[in-house]
């Protein structure tokens, strides 16, 4: 049993509970933009594939049509590794920060791009079935009291279609979580690649010159704590949203009634 | 764009065409056989879920919440290393599929639990008060009635799975994606980056495209079917037609 003392006092090594700290932190910040930027971009194109459907708006229709669709059927691995060969980085992220160097922070821009691009035609299709929910009635009321059709969008469909996912981009939050231990194929940013790589050093840490399988089991079974910490109170926020919603609906119609 | 319009790079990656068709067959077999765990898991799972039972229920409660709220690489990983470094390596494909497998069979439960919960409670009863065991109940009478709701969700999570396959390659896998990366990388076929990623990008869309349609248009059509049987909508509707009139 002293091989899992050893392993676990690779935990109580100083440096390395902020290292693994800061993957958290990179895990959390890099799935909440991919799914705030994803989301931006993914309503423009659900708004686009949904209602460009008439006159020269066809080619945009079909364009995003086409993007979501691409995307969707591909792994993310392969749109981490495009980006990271064909994408251009600005050199404003490409210097130390956040106490990464510069190749990493590269890196980081590239892999998060790939993360946005793919998650956009993910939440696109969440979008539009939040969109499909919403009345056409909703339309031609909003066109009856003079707005145009952006100012419907803005103000009438959106805020409808958007409440109507709210739990379906949460879960999608959590997707994102775990679609985000892919960057551990191309750089050492977030949480999963830390704790390879330190159970590539393990043997210098534990003491014991060699890795044993005890710290295969504390080093994944630490990350897959800390994964299912913060994804299973997501989920359970999700699933108590879901079940507000269904009395909701449950009671709407004898209110109607 | 390193190669996409050089005519030596599209030359190199069909020259090696069989190494891409090699990792495909990898991953068509990962899939393969990954799915055939993932529907034995994911049957008995979603009947212990819905079976009533509470320790069962519970079983299945803590392996779906487990699975689904950790990363299939993580998973992967451990599983992969764990045995390594026991002495009691399978081999990256046998490990993969075990890995996929036990992941999707996660969602496959979930999808099989939410198909039996949608027939109506009065279902089970009225099959009970028929004198129906459990086997004959789930046979003749909730079964036909789910799988229909069953399919297209768990088209989808194929879909899934076959893109998920690309997990592989943190272990130095052979799958279609890793075969891509050492391909563009190799020493002898370096930088045909352009074509080899359209080559690998173009595998994955055709299998995965025709599928993920199929699931979405199918689900659309049972909704409809649904939305023509609900009598609260024909309510609906037969109130707007009065109004109408």
């Amino acid at each position: 049993m002293s091989t899992l003392a050893s392993s676990f006092s690779i935990l109580a090594q100083p440096g390395v509970f902020v290292y693994l700290l800061r993957g958290v932190a990179f895990t959390c910040i890099i799935s909440v933009l991919g799914v705030i930027l994803g989301l931006i971009l993914g309503s423009l194109l659900a708004l686009a594939r949904t209602y460009c459907k008439k006159g020269p708006a066809r080619i945009l229709g079909w364009l995003s049509a086409a993007y979501i669709e691409l995307f969707r059927n591909t792994p993310y691995l392969l749109w981490i590794f495009v980006c990271v060969v064909f994408c251009p980085c600005p050199a404003f992220f490409a210097r130390k920060m956040f106490g990464l160097t510069s190749v990493e922070m590269k890196l980081l821009f590239k892999a998060a791009l790939a993360l946005i691009l793919f998650n956009s035609s993910v939440i696109a299709e969440i979008v539009r079935g939040g969109l499909n929910g919403v009345a056409k009635g909703q339309f031609e009321a909003g066109y009856a009291q003079g707005f145009n059709t952006a100012e419907v969008l803005l103000y009438i469909i959106l805020p409808q279609a958007y409440r109507n996912i709210v739990p379906t981009l949460l879960s999608q939050v959590i997707t994102t979580i775990k679609d985000s231990s892919y960057l551990a194929n191309v750089a050492t940013i977030e949480l999963m690649a830390r704790i390879r790589q330190l159970l590539s050093a393990a043997g210098t840490y534990n003491g014991l010159g060699t890795v044993n399988v005890s710290d295969v089991m504390v080093l994944f079974g630490t990350a897959c704590v800390i994964y299912f910490i913060i994804n299973f109170t997501l989920s359970c926020i999700v699933r108590a949203m879901q079940a507000r919603r269904k009395k909701a609906l449950v009671f709407a119609p004898a209110k109607a009634a | 764009m390193s190669g996409l319009f050089s005519w030596d790079a599209w030359a190199t990656v069909w020259n090696h065409r069989e190494s891409f068709l090699l990792g495909l067959g990898n991953t068509l077999l990962t899939a393969f056989s990954a799915l055939v765990l993932a529907f034995a898991i994911g049957a008995v799972i979603g009947l212990m879920a819905t079976s009533g039972k509470k320790p069962l229920k519970f079983i299945a409660r803590v392996y779906v919440e487990f699975i689904q709220n950790t990363p299939l690489l993580l998973q992967l990983c451990f599983l992969y290393y764990a045995l390594a470094f026991a002495g009691l390596s399978l081999g990256v494909i046998r490990t993969g599929i075990i890995a996929l497998g036990v992941y999707t069979g996660a969602y496959m439960g979930e999808v099989v639990r939410a198909a039996i919960e949608s027939v109506p409670k009065g279902q089970f009863e009225a099959a009970q008060a028929q004198g129906f065991n459990y086997l004959q109940r789930m046979g003749y009478i909730i079964l036909p009635q789910s799988i229909p709701v069953m399919l297209p969700p768990m088209v989808n999570q194929v879909v899934n799975l076959f893109k998920n396959t690309s997990c592989l390659y943190i272990v130095g896998g052979a799958d279609l994606i890793s075969v891509t990366y050492s391909f563009v990388t190799g020493a002898s076929t370096g930088g045909a980056y352009a074509p080899a990623y359209i080559v690998c990008g173009a595998i994955f869309f055709v299998v995965c495209f025709p599928l993920s349609t199929l699931a979405t248009r199918w689900e659309a059509s049972l909704k409809e079917r649904k939305g023509k049987a609900d009598p609260a909508l024909r309510a609906v509707k037969r109130t707007a037609l009065k109004e109408a009139a």
